[in-house]
Formats: structure tokens, C-alpha cells, sequence
């Protein structure tokens, strides 16, 4: 009985601990990343890649709670990506000059996630009643039908008021003073940049202190144990649909953050298959299981990885995709195989005689 | 716990050791050292801390050996080095347009250095791959910039020029575009472009069939999804109805369905068009010629320098192409010396025949070079001294290039020069 009082408290700690290096770990690259820049010694491409970094790492832990803690699986992050870009993007433009900067960002990063969290919230309302992998298949065509949609989507602005067309600017009919906003498959042009690196890292902090704080909440509980065994959790009266519904729009909108982030660093805003289509959504997905499932901090290191590698291997030119994705399946297999598994068992076994010690004494 | 945060910490310290150790010079190199160091803290539970640091102390130093190599192969010549950056997809399904243009200004690159460089100084051409993707073509400019890069080449696509005109505003590098021809890519001042903005182009496509009364119905068949196709069609639209035709139809298709066009030329062909209008590459293109001959529909067909090349096509019966007017600046086949002479290298080096990106590849090249001429530029300017000098100098130059003959430059950075019209007769172009 002591016993297993002394080892669920360790435990406790253990995962308060766990989430207190992860915090650390982004602060603490932070403060050194930061040195570095201001003594001048990180190169333009790393300092360029930094925003990014932020961009894909609070993507990757939003779709580890919708992979890893709600046990689905989504092909569309890079859609609801995509909402909170468009949305932030499209009110960003329309008071470029109308607000101070630093509020501008703020309303935008809510309107971008609010944007996505409503669209997964819609998404998600017929699906996640649904058993079976569902999910993946409508989140799949969401993204792609976002895009789509995107593409021929006319916007803009005048002193009358706000004009759309789905056929081409010119029937937009805009006065004098008008202002596009969304030039169809031209996207959004000319975007505040409001990005930096400072604002990604205290999102990122944001994003694992909502997300770290869900899964040891109430309603995370609940939502692991809809994940573990459905009949189960339904059977002591935990309201499934519900449950699921609150971390898939926690989700989205979290995606959406991340995509506000990625609107505000560049200049210009295309929904081309590259940056918003399937092919990203499975990318991100790529960062989650790289990382570990459920594994928050994983997410964190994978996605900053898989950024960073194509970049660093420039100087190869022609191989690098080639050398990308062997790298990829030399990862996968380190990580997930049952053989590497059991040797690097043994490798700690043979170099970390003492911790192993340690732990016995105990 | 205590031997975890520790084995962080050291993590930490190793990263910023590794960064100063090969910071600044050398992006790749401080990149990889970022990267063993994420690698080494992912893995902190299963090494000891010493052999991370063993292992770091080892990359560091390949590291450093390959900085070295890359120093001796800079060899120096009398004037010193003036380093051109190219940005274009090299890869990926816009990879074409990409490869084209760098090859273009390969080969005007070595013509020049063959040629005694441009003021002495001795050009290199470092070309980079952004996958059409405007986050992935400001990577590449930032790796430029590491590289000492003194003007861009680029970008070969219209929105991450956009993208990358925003950067180097900031950075204050001159950029001049080979063929990246929307509206917004040249709204920076230190940026220019070689190649007719799509504006431009619908603009004189509509000119060119109202005033030679080519047509009094038009239709038009466009790529809505696609900045260049849809750039020249709205303006085509908007200059057409001060023209003596009428637009009749509009067919939009995606990149996602580009292979069937039945419903499209079906329209054209119930409101009676006699002309179709075809703002859209050539694979497209070819297809519709395709279907068109298929269901009867014999209309004329005008398009722009999108369709230059139309007559590569592989399995395509080029007698469809009979008739089929274009607006480009380059022909393959024209018989003026300077093309003669760039396609015949350009055939020898790459075993193809060049398209019209390679040719604006090469004009950019030119062009640059008569700026820097005119602008007096040496080797230790900084980059800023550079773009100041350049930018008065695109205004005052004159170039006689592959895509046009006298082109000139005002300070918006649009380009002056004549569309030129051809029609395909007898498989090759004919000028109008």
C-alpha cells in the first residue's frame, strides 16, 4: 500500500516534470537562438527558417491532440491552415493603415483561429459521430475543397461595402477607391509582415500550455478514455460526440493559429497544392508520428527536424529530396521498429550502467 | 531528473558552441550543426553526454574541413567575383520553367566570363530551387545571402518573385525578374522584370485581334487556378470592351481538371465564336487543338507566349497547330543571328530546344550585365551601393536581347518592347 502511494506520486511528478522540459526546452532555445542572432552568428537561411519553425511546430502539436490524445485521424490540418490564413490575411489587408500593429496581429490571430476552430467545429459536427476512420477521408476532401474554393474566390472592398464573386474580378464591379483583397488563384499580395520570432515562440508556448493543460484536464481524461475503449467511457457516462467535438475544434483552431503565422511571414498568400494541399497535411502528419504519437514534446523536435533538413541539404541540389526521404524511413525505422527498439535498449544498457544502478537502489 | 536536465542543458551549450564555431559564413554548415544538436537532445535518454559531445566535436570539425574547400574554390580572378542568384523551381511539376531559365543564363554566364566578365570581374551564377513554393523561394534567397549574393535572378515564377521582392526591398539587393510577369512582382523599387507583365500581354492580344479585325466573337479559355492565365484573361475582358468584338464565352477549368475541355469548346462553339482566345500553356493547349479538331470545331486560335512550344508536344499531331497565331517574344526558329546562335549552344549543351524562359533566363543575364556596365559597379560595392546604382542604371540602358530588340526600362520596372505576332505555317513560325 505505501508502496503504491510513494510510486503514483513520483508518477505525478514525473508528468508535471516532463511537461516543465518541454516548456524549458523551447524557452531555452529561445534565449540561446536569440544570443546568437544579436552576436551575429546565425546565417540568413536559419534566421529565415525561424518563423517557420514556429509555424509547422504549433501545427504539429495541434494535430497530435486531434492523432495522439482524441485516437483520430486527420488529413486536413493544412485546410484549417489555410482558413486561419485567409482569414487573418484578409483582415490584416483591410486595416493595414486603420490599426497600430501589435493590435492588428492580436485581432488577427483570433479571427484566424476563431475562423478555423468554427470551420472544424462544422467539419466535425457530422463526422466525429461516426465511428471508424471517417474522419480522415471528409478532412481529406475538406482540404482540398478549402483550397479549391480559395482559388476562385474574389474579394474586395469600397466604399459601398464588401464585394465577392466566385467568376472573376471584373464582376466584382469595384468602384474607384475599391481594394481587391482576395485576386482569386492570385491569392493575397502585399500581407503586413508580422511574423517574427519573438511572437512564434510565445504562440508555441501558448499552444503547449492549451494543449498540455487539455490532456490532464477533466475533459482530457475523458477524451483519452474515448480513445482507449469507446464503450467503455460511454458506458460510465461520458458524452462521446461532445467530447470529441471540443478537442477536434481545440485542434483546428490551433491549426489556425499556425496558419496566421505563416500568412504574416510572407508577403504573399497562394493556396497552391504545395503549401496548403494534401501533400502538407500529410507532412504535418509525417511531424506527429515521427515524433511519437501523443508525444507532445516529439512533435516539437520533428517538426523543427523535418523543416530544417531539405534546407541544410541545399548544397546537394538534385539528391536532396532524394537523401529527404531516406532520411525519413531511416528515422521511422529507428524509431519505431521493434529490432531498433530492443537495441537501443541494449545500448543504454551497456553505456548507462549507472542510471540503471540508480534506479535499483531506489 | 537531475541527470536529464543536466544532459539538456548540455544540449543547449553545445548548440550555441556549434554555431559560433561556424556561424556567419556559412549557412548550410551552421544549419546541420543546428540540427545535430536537436538531433542529440532527441536522443538524450539513450547517449551519454560525453559521447554527444565526441560526436558534435566530429561534425564540427567535417565542418569545418568542407568551409575550407569551399574557400579554395572560390579562386579569386583580377576583379574579383560579382555572385548572380538565380531562384526558380527545379523541381516539381513547374520544374521546366525553372531548369529553362537557368540554363538560359548558364550560358550567358559563361559567354560573359569567356568574354572577360563585366567590368573585370569574373560572374558567378549560384541558381537555387524553391519548388514554386513562396516560403521555400525565401529560403532559398536567405541561402543566397549567406553565399554573398550582389543581385537576384529570379524569381522564374510570378508569386514567389512577389514573395521575394518583399525581402530584398528589405535587404536592398536589385532584383530583376527573367519571367515572373504578374502585376505586383516588380511594385518594389529595386525590382525589374525582363518579360511582358500578363496586363501587358491581354492587353495587346486584345489590340492585336481588334485591330487586324481578326474576329467579331471570342472566346476565351482559361486557367482559373493559375495567376498567369487568369492575370491576362481579366484584362484581356476589361480591354475588349473598347474593342470591335465581343467576348461570347468564358471557360475556366483548374489545375486539377486539365484534360478535358469538351463542355468549354461546347459553349464556344453554341455562341458562335470565331475565335478562341487561349491565355494558357501549351500541354493545355495542345489538348484542346486536340478536341476541337475531334468534335469538328474549326475556329482560329490565339494565344500568348504561354503557348510557345506547342510544337514540342510528344504525341501530338502538330499539323492541329496550322493556323494557331501567338503573341511571344521569342521564336526557337527565328534567323536572326543572336537566336541562331543561343539555340544552337543551348542545343549542344542541353540536347533541346530552348522555350521562351530560357531566352528571358538569358536577356536577365544581359541585362544585368549592361546595368552594371553603365552603373560602374566593382566588385567591393556593398550590396546596398549596388542596388542604388543599378536601379538609376535600368532606366537609362537599352537592350537588344533574344525576347525583344531596344528593350528599355522605366523606374516602375515594367520593360518596353513590341509583342511580336506569328502564325504557325507549315509547322513553323511565321511572323504576321
Amino acid at each position: 500500500m505505501d508502496m503504491e502511494i510513494k510510486g503514483n506520486k513520483a508518477k505525478l511528478s514525473k508528468t508535471t516534470m516532463n511537461d516543465l522540459v518541454t516548456y524549458e526546452m523551447v524557452i531555452l532555445t529561445y534565449i540561446v537562438v536569440q544570443i546568437l542572432v544579436s552576436t551575429g552568428h546565425v546565417s540568413s537561411l536559419i534566421q529565415g527558417l525561424l518563423v517557420p519553425f514556429c509555424t509547422y511546430v504549433i501545427v504539429a502539436v495541434a494535430l497530435n491532440l486531434t492523432v495522439g490524445i482524441l485516437g483520430e485521424l486527420s488529413l486536413g490540418h493544412a485546410g484549417f491552415m489555410c482558413v486561419g490564413a485567409f482569414a487573418s490575411a484578409v483582415f490584416s489587408l483591410a486595416f493595414k493603415d486603420a490599426l497600430p500593429g501589435g493590435l492588428r496581429f492580436f485581432l488577427a490571430l483570433l479571427i484566424g483561429a476563431a475562423a478555423a476552430a468554427l470551420v472544424g467545429f462544422l467539419v466535425g459536427i457530422p463526422v466525429l459521430r461516426l465511428r471508424g476512420d471517417y474522419l480522415a477521408i471528409v478532412t481529406l476532401a475538406f482540404g482540398e475543397i478549402i483550397k479549391n474554393i480559395i482559388n476562385v474566390l474574389y474579394l474586395g472592398v469600397d466604399s459601398k461595402g464588401v464585394h465577392f464573386s466566385m467568376k472573376d474580378a471584373l464582376s466584382l464591379h469595384l468602384e474607384e477607391d475599391g481594394v481587391m483583397l482576395i485576386k482569386g488563384a492570385q491569392g493575397v499580395t502585399g500581407t503586413p509582415n508580422d511574423s517574427n520570432f519573438t511572437v512564434g515562440v510565445i504562440l508555441i508556448l501558448v499552444t503547449l500550455f492549451i494543449v498540455l493543460n487539455f490532456i490532464h484536464s477533466r475533459t482530457g481524461r475523458a477524451v483519452m478514455s474515448i480513445r482507449d475503449n469507446r464503450i467503455a467511457a460511454e458506458s460510465v457516462g461520458i458524452n462521446v460526440t461532445k467530447y470529441k467535438l471540443i478537442a477536434f475544434t481545440v485542434s483546428a483552431s490551433l491549426a489556425g493559429v499556425a496558419g496566421v503565422l505563416y500568412a504574416h511571414n510572407l508577403s504573399t498568400l497562394n493556396a497552391l497544392p504545395k503549401n496548403f494541399g494534401y501533400n502538407m497535411s500529410i507532412m504535418i502528419l509525417v511531424f506527429v508520428v515521427l515524433g511519437g504519437i501523443g508525444n507532445i514534446r516529439g512533435s516539437i523536435i520533428a517538426a523543427v527536424l523535418l523543416t530544417l533538413l531539405p534546407e541544410v541539404l541545399r548544397g546537394l541540389s538534385d539528391y536532396r529530396m532524394l537523401i529527404y526521404s531516406i532520411v525519413l524511413i531511416v528515422m521511422m525505422i529507428f524509431n519505431w521498429s521493434p529490432n531498433a527498439i530492443f537495441f537501443r535498449k541494449r545500448l543504454k544498457q551497456k553505456f548507462l550502467p549507472g542510471r540503471k544502478a540508480a534506479k535499483e537502489e531506489a | 531528473m537531475k541527470k536529464r536536465m543536466l544532459s539538456l542543458v548540455l544540449a543547449g551549450v553545445m548548440t550555441a558552441a556549434l554555431l559560433t564555431g561556424c556561424g556567419g559564413s556559412a549557412g548550410t554548415d551552421a544549419g546541420s550543426a543546428d540540427g545535430a544538436a536537436q538531433e542529440s537532445a532527441e536522443t538524450e535518454e539513450t547517449t551519454d553526454a560525453a559521447e554527444e559531445t565526441e560526436a558534435a566535436d566530429e561534425a564540427a570539425g567535417d565542418e569545418a574541413a568542407a568551409e575550407d574547400g569551399a574557400a579554395q574554390a572560390d579562386g579569386d580572378s583580377a576583379g574579383g567575383t560579382f555572385k548572380i542568384g538565380g531562384i526558380g523551381p527545379l523541381t516539381g511539376s513547374n520544374a521546366v520553367y525553372g531548369i529553362a531559365a537557368m540554363n538560359g543564363s548558364q550560358i550567358a554566364v559563361d559567354e560573359i566570363n569567356a568574354a572577360g566578365g563585366i567590368n573585370g570581374m569574373t560572374v558567378e551564377l549560384n541558381f537555387q530551387d524553391d519548388e514554386t513554393d513562396s516560403e521555400k523561394s525565401v529560403n532559398a534567397y536567405n541561402a543566397l545571402k549567406d553565399w554573398g549574393v550582389q543581385v537576384i535572378d529570379g524569381c522564374v515564377t510570378s508569386a514567389c518573385s512577389i514573395a521575394v521582392s518583399a525581402k530584398t526591398a528589405e535587404d536592398q539587393i536589385f532584383q530583376l525578374t527573367p519571367s515572373g510577369s504578374a502585376v505586383d512582382c516588380v511594385a518594389t523599387p529595386n525590382a525589374f522584370r525582363v518579360c511582358f507583365s500578363d496586363p501587358n500581354q491581354g492587353a495587346a492580344s486584345a489590340q492585336y485581334i481588334g485591330d487586324h479585325s481578326l474576329a467579331t466573337k471570342v472566346a476565351v479559355i482559361y486557367d482559373s487556378s493559375d495567376v498567369y492565365s487568369s492575370g491576362i484573361y481579366e484584362k484581356f475582358a476589361a480591354e475588349a470592351e473598347s474593342q470591335p468584338f465581343e467576348v461570347v464565352t468564358a471557360g475556366a477549368f483548374t489545375a486539377d481538371n486539365k484534360t478535358d475541355f469538351s463542355v468549354q469548346l461546347q459553349q464556344a462553339k453554341d455562341a458562335g465564336a470565331d475565335l478562341v482566345f487561349l491565355p494558357i500553356y501549351y500541354n493545355e493547349a495542345a489538348l484542346i487543338l486536340k478536341q476541337a479538331s475531334d468534335m469538328g470545331f474549326s475556329v482560329k486560335f490565339f494565344g500568348c507566349d504561354g503557348l510557345d512550344g506547342i510544337l514540342g508536344v510528344k504525341n501530338f499531331d502538330a499539323s492541329l497547330t496550322e493556323g494557331v497565331m501567338l503573341l511571344t517574344p521569342f521564336a526557337a526558329d527565328a534567323t536572326d543571328d543572336l537566336t541562331v546562335k543561343f539555340v544552337t549552344t543551348y542545343k549542344e549543351k542541353f540536347n533541346e530546344t530552348p522555350n521562351q524562359f530560357a531566352a528571358d533566363g538569358y536577356d536577365a543575364i544581359y541585362t544585368i550585365k549592361a546595368a552594371a556596365e553603365k552603373a560602374g559597379i566593382t566588385a567591393d560595392m556593398s550590396n546596398e551601393e549596388i542596388c542604388a546604382a543599378m536601379q538609376t542604371a535600368m532606366t537609362e540602358i537599352t537592350v537588344d536581347g533574344l525576347t525583344g530588340e531596344g528593350i528599355t526600362w522605366d523606374a516602375s520596372g515594367e520593360p518596353t518592347k513590341e509583342p511580336k505576332a506569328v502564325v504557325i505555317k507549315d509547322g513553323v513560325y511565321t511572323a504576321m
